[in-house]
Formats: structure tokens, C-alpha cells, sequence
């Protein structure tokens, strides 16, 4: 067995599944909070990485000040999104809500095409497209950064989730009433987790758009997302580090593999695998809370 | 004469509990089936086949959804891998010979099968996990049927329908592939009405309003999902069949992809989950209205209007379509059927307001 070619699937995958827990993040942080599947953190990643296009290509921005800005934006857009579709929908069953947010992952899909033109598009980061050769084993720098940058999110959400403000969306997402009781806004702690949902959405629209380019299929990364949300657990931001590097570790070395046997596409099969044996064996996932339910 | 309750009075238990127990209702079905069953005669045939035909078609496989997800409660975002199942399978039954009745058959129990294992799922979850579950199997189906040559007959390939007959009749030209559509539609419809109302409708109702608490009055929940994802596939695997030979006339893997699913989904909650009008309604509704907007947005374009460039024009649809789950979701949660039921309760007691409908 040739082992280089082993590690290089091995590194390269761990580093795109760290670039998965990038998206993943975003729905993690809000169904830890609101207790509601985010289902169109793809099209949000989609979306930031249009914005991030449309501020360096056509207002001339520098790529580093448009990423700030599309910060901004999409913080806005999460609590515009909060306040205009979410609020309305509390108390009504969580089929109402996953259709809602996938309305909304369908209506980004045709507006950002729509309105700046379907061909792929590029972002540079100014990232050296060199691979940095360890041994006999290439790694893509791109990916190294992303890797980098999405474990220095999570340690940051980690962090936040210990100050004040991360505190009060503990308590929420513990129980809204009990938090009403105790003077938290829950509107607010709600909007500001969308917000910071759609702040992680520029991060890995920016990765993920200088790796692949910005077109609609950016907005296909919900379902590896998916994926290492439900293994790591929906509820858990350690589940989202190690369901990502576990999702991408798998998703690099068995398509490597067995892909030249069967000809192509096991990828997906392997992200399908993943969740479906994990809603079989272990619905909460890894580290996820197990839900109790009473009559 | 105008109240449309004047009149009835039910003195047994079987009137009472007719289908359609107000007379203005049976006349209106009636009506409704006449012009359905007249419309190759005063219908142009681009009408035909390319609006009634599939609307006929989706509506059936809707109402297979709404049977799973509005009556049993089970969500299901993999319906169309299903109905590629029955497609498939009646093609490859009828290339081997089999007469297109058995191979309907055929496709209804392969996809009832390979359905149920989609509720193995639901056993062990529901709610949100059930639709990340049958969701994957989606993605599983999908891949299955492109690479495995025997299946899907080669990647990228086309399989074509043979020519078939249907009850002696050869489902050739418009009016005979509509007539089959027709028949197909009736026949879930009456199906779907009436499993409302026995004690296995009942039984679903209860697992979903809460499957503990059916559990406790002596329906077994377990028995009852899987028997609702057996039936739903059934109808759904059969629907399938009947739009790749009615319609299509070929299949490929991509007219039952993941987007299929959704689309059948957004036409079960734009109608009115587990309403039977609703599932018509509401597959009318989501074919329908990016068509017509984007006509006549391209009017307006030609026209001169407004500027629209070509790339802005394609994507219409989509945003037309997410907007329109988006908008009923929040303003409308009860669909279309709610909307309809609203005013056919108006016209019931017309002119007589205060009269208790």
C-alpha cells in the first residue's frame, strides 16, 4: 500500500472537512441558540462569497476591505432574516421551519445568479498556489489556511460562548421562557446568533470562493455541512471540529480508493452514509444533546 | 334556494358520512369530472400534454406525499427517489415483456419495498432527522440508479418507453396517454378520500399526533409508519411509472433528483398538508405560476417595459419558487386548501350569515 498517497488524502481531507465545519458552524450557532435547522447556510456562504465578488470586482475594493464589509452585510442580513421570517414562525412545527429555511436557501440560489450573472466567478485572497510538499505528501495551501482559519472560528466561538453576551445565548437556547423570566431579550439573543451565523458565512463564502469559485454550486456545501453537523451533534461546537474532520477525512480517502473501481461520485455516497448511519445508531450525534421528550 | 344546506338533513349514519354529503359538492365533482374526462375535445393539444397532463400526474404523486407527510405525519424529503424506483422498474418489466397492468404492479411493490426501508428510518427518529434521513437516501438512490449500468442502462444514458397498451387500450397519441393520466388520478383521489375515513386513516392520525399517546390507546405506531410509507410508496413508485410513460416517455436520473423532492414537498405544503384538494391545488400552484411569471416578465421585457437580461430572466423561476414557499409558509400555513375551504364555507350559508354552517 503506497502510504504518501494515503497521507495525502489524509491531510488534504482533514483540512477540507476543517473548511466544512467553516459552513457547518453557522447552522450550529443558531440551532444552538433558536433551536431552529439553519437549512440555507449554504446559500448564505453563497451569498457572502457574490458580496465579497461584487465589492472587489465591481465597486474596486480591495479583497480584504470587501470581506469586512460583507461582513457587515451579512450580519444585517442575519437579523433582517431573524426579525422578517424566523420570529413569525415560533411555536409552529419544525416541518414549517425546515420548509421555510429551504425556501430561503431556493430563493438565494436564484437571486445571486440572477442578479450577478451565473458564471463561476473568482476571488483571490492572494494565497500562493504553490502546494507545500512535506515528504512525499502535496497540501494545498489554500486549504491549510481555510483549515487554520476554521479552527481559529471555532476556538472563537468557544470564547464567545463564555463572555456576557454568549452567556445570555446559552440560557436561551436552554429555555426561552425561563430566560423572558430573567430579562433576556430572546428576540435579541436570537437575531444576534443569525447575525453571527451569517458573520461565519463570509468566512467560509471567502475560503471556499477562492478555492472553487463563485457560482450557485457554493450553495451545495449544506449537505456535507449537514453531515458534520448531525455526526458532531446539533448542538455542540466541539461536534462541529471533530465531525468535520471526521466527515472530510472519510469524504477524501474512500472516494480515493474506491472512486477508480466504480467510476465516480462516492463522495456523496460516503456524506449520505455518514448522516444516515448516524441518525440510526445515534440521532444526537457525538456530542449532541439527547433530546427527551415527554408526553 | 340559494343555501346550499336547505334541505339536508341526514337521518342515517351512511348518509351522514357520505364523501361528498352536500348535494352542491357531488354536483360540482361530477362537473369537474366531466370536463376532466371532455378535455381532449375542447382542449388544444399543446394544452393538453404540456399543462393538464403533468398536472394530473404531479397531483397524483402529491397526494401520495400528502397521504405520508399531511395524514401520517411522517416528513419525507426523498419522495422523487421513490418514484424513480417505479419508473425504473416498470420500464425494465415492461422491456421484458411483462403487460404494462402487472408491471405498474410491480413498480408500485418495488418502490413500496425499498419505501419502507426509507421508514426504517422513521422508527428511530421523526421530525427533523427523519428529513435529514430520507434525504440521504435520496442522495443513496440517486447514485445507485446512475452507477449501476443495469439499472439506469449506462451514465448519462436515456432509457425510452416501449409502446404499451393499458386495459387493451394502446397508450398511443395524446388523448390515450391523457385518458391513462386521467384514470390514474381518479384512482388515487378516490383511494386517498377514503383512507380518511376507515380506521386505518384514523390510526395514522393518531400516530401523528403523537405516536406515545397512540401507542397507549392501542395503535401500534410501529405497524401503522411503516404501513403509511408502504401504501405511500405504492402510490408514489406507480405515479412514477405513470409519469415516465405518460408524460416523459423516457426516463433519466435527473427528472427525479433531489430538487423533485423539494418541489414535491413545497406542492404537499402549498396546498394544504394532508388536504386532497390541496395536493391539486397546490401542484397546479408550483407548476404553474414561474411559468406564467416568467412569461410575462419576458412579455414585459419584449415589450420594453422593463430591462431584463437573459441570465436574470432564467433564475425568475427559482426565485419565483422559493418566495412562493416562503410567502404561503408565513401568511397561509394551511395552503390553498384553507383558502378554499374559507370560501366555500362563505357560499354554503350565502345569503344567510348567521346560520351555523
Amino acid at each position: 500500500m503506497d502510504f504518501s498517497y494515503f497521507f495525502e488524502l489524509l491531510i488534504n481531507g482533514a483540512l477540507t472537512g476543517l473548511m466544512y465545519s467553516l459552513v457547518a458552524l453557522g447552522i450550529v450557532l443558531i440551532y444552538k441558540s433558536a433551536g431552529v435547522p439553519n437549512l440555507a447556510q449554504g446559500a448564505m456562504v453563497m451569498i457572502s462569497a457574490y458580496v465579497i465578488w461584487m465589492f472587489t470586482s465591481m465597486v474596486g475594493l480591495p479583497v480584504y476591505v470587501s470581506i469586512a464589509v460583507a461582513v457587515v452585510v451579512m450580519f444585517l442580513f442575519g437579523l433582517l432574516a431573524e426579525r422578517l421570517l424566523l420570529r413569525k414562525m415560533v411555536g409552529q412545527p419544525i416541518i414549517m421551519i425546515v420548509m421555510l429555511t429551504l425556501g430561503l436557501e431556493i430563493f438565494l440560489r436564484g437571486l445571486g445568479p440572477g442578479f450577478l450573472g451565473a458564471a463561476p466567478k473568482q476571488i483571490s485572497l492572494g494565497i500562493d498556489m504553490m502546494p507545500i510538499i512535506v515528504g512525499d505528501v502535496f497540501i494545498n495551501r489554500e486549504y491549510l489556511i481555510g483549515g487554520a482559519i476554521a479552527v481559529t472560528m471555532i476556538a472563537l466561538s468557544l470564547l464567545f460562548f463564555r463572555t456576557r453576551l454568549g452567556t445570555k445565548l446559552r440560557a436561551v437556547s436552554d429555555d426561552h421562557v425561563s430566560s423572558w423570566s430573567v430579562g433576556i431579550s430572546v428576540e435579541r439573543a436570537i437575531g444576534i446568533s443569525w447575525g453571527i451565523a451569517g458573520v461565519s458565512a463570509v468566512a467560509a463564502g471567502a475560503l471556499w470562493g477562492s478555492v472553487q469559485g463563485v457560482d450557485w454550486t457554493l450553495s451545495m456545501l449544506l449537505f456535507p455541512a449537514v453531515a458534520v453537523v448531525i455526526l458532531g451533534g446539533l448542538d455542540s461546537i466541539y461536534g462541529v471540529l471533530v465531525g468535520g474532520l471526521i466527515v472530510g477525512i472519510l469524504g477524501s480517502v474512500i472516494p480515493g480508493y474506491v472512486d477508480p473501481l466504480v467510476g465516480g461520485g462516492t463522495r456523496d455516497v460516503v456524506t449520505s452514509l455518514i448522516i444516515l448511519l448516524t441518525i440510526i445508531f445515534r440521532p444526537h450525534g457525538m456530542f449532541g444533546r439527547e433530546d427527551i421528550e415527554r408526553v | 334556494m340559494f343555501y346550499r344546506q336547505s334541505g339536508v338533513h341526514h337521518t342515517r349514519y351512511q348518509t351522514a358520512r357520505r364523501l361528498w354529503p352536500l348535494p352542491t359538492d357531488q354536483r360540482i365533482v361530477w362537473l369537474l369530472l366531466a370536463l376532466a374526462v371532455a378535455a381532449p375535445f375542447y382542449m388544444s393539444d399543446l394544452y393538453l400534454t404540456s399543462y393538464m397532463l403533468p398536472w394530473l400526474i404531479w397531483s397524483a404523486a402529491a397526494l401520495s406525499l400528502t397521504l405520508l407527510m399531511g395524514i401520517a405525519g411522517q416528513l419525507h424529503f426523498g419522495f422523487a427517489a421513490v418514484m424513480a424506483i417505479g419508473a425504473y422498474t416498470s420500464i425494465h418489466l415492461t422491456r421484458a415483456g411483462v403487460p404494462f397492468e402487472l408491471a405498474l404492479i410491480g413498480a408500485g411493490l418495488m418502490s413500496a419495498v425499498i419505501g419502507c426501508i426509507f421508514g426504517a428510518a422513521a422508527l428511530r427518529v421523526k421530525g427533523l432527522y427523519l428529513v435529514m434521513a430520507t434525504l440521504a437516501m435520496q442522495y443513496l438512490v440517486d447514485w445507485t440508479i446512475i452507477n449501476v449500468p443495469a439499472i439506469s442502462g449506462g451514465a448519462q444514458a436515456t432509457l425510452s418507453t416501449p409502446s404499451v397498451s393499458l386495459l387493451f387500450v394502446p397508450l398511443r397519441g395524446d388523448t390515450a396517454l391523457y385518458y391513462g393520466a386521467l384514470l390514474w388520478a381518479v384512482i388515487v383521489t378516490l383511494l386517498v378520500l377514503n383512507i380518511k375515513r376507515t380506521s386505518f386513516g384514523r390510526a395514522l392520525v393518531a400516530v401523528r399526533d403523537k405516536d406515545f399517546a397512540a401507542a397507549v390507546i392501542g395503535v401500534n405506531p410501529f405497524k401503522y409508519k411503516l404501513l403509511a410509507f408502504f401504501t405511500s410508496s405504492f402510490l408514489g413508485g406507480v405515479s412514477g411509472a405513470v409519469l415516465a410513460f405518460c408524460y416523459y416517455q423516457a426516463v433519466t436520473p435527473e427528472q427525479f433528483g433531489f430538487n423533485v423532492s423539494i418541489q414535491l414537498v413545497a406542492m404537499v405544503l402549498v396546498g394544504g398538508l394532508g388536504s386532497v384538494i390541496g395536493a391539486f391545488l397546490g401542484a397546479g400552484f408550483v407548476l404553474l405560476v414561474p411559468i406564467i411569471l416568467t412569461n410575462v416578465v419576458a412579455y414585459a421585457a419584449v415589450a420594453g417595459w422593463l430591462t431584463v437580461s437573459s441570465n436574470l430572466l432564467a433564475h425568475i423561476p427559482l426565485m419565483v419558487y422559493g418566495g412562493l414557499i416562503i410567502g404561503f409558509i408565513l401568511f397561509e400555513p394551511l395552503g390553498l386548501a384553507k383558502i378554499y375551504d374559507n370560501i366555500r364555507k362563505y357560499f354554503l350559508v350565502w345569503p344567510f350569515r348567521h346560520t351555523q354552517s
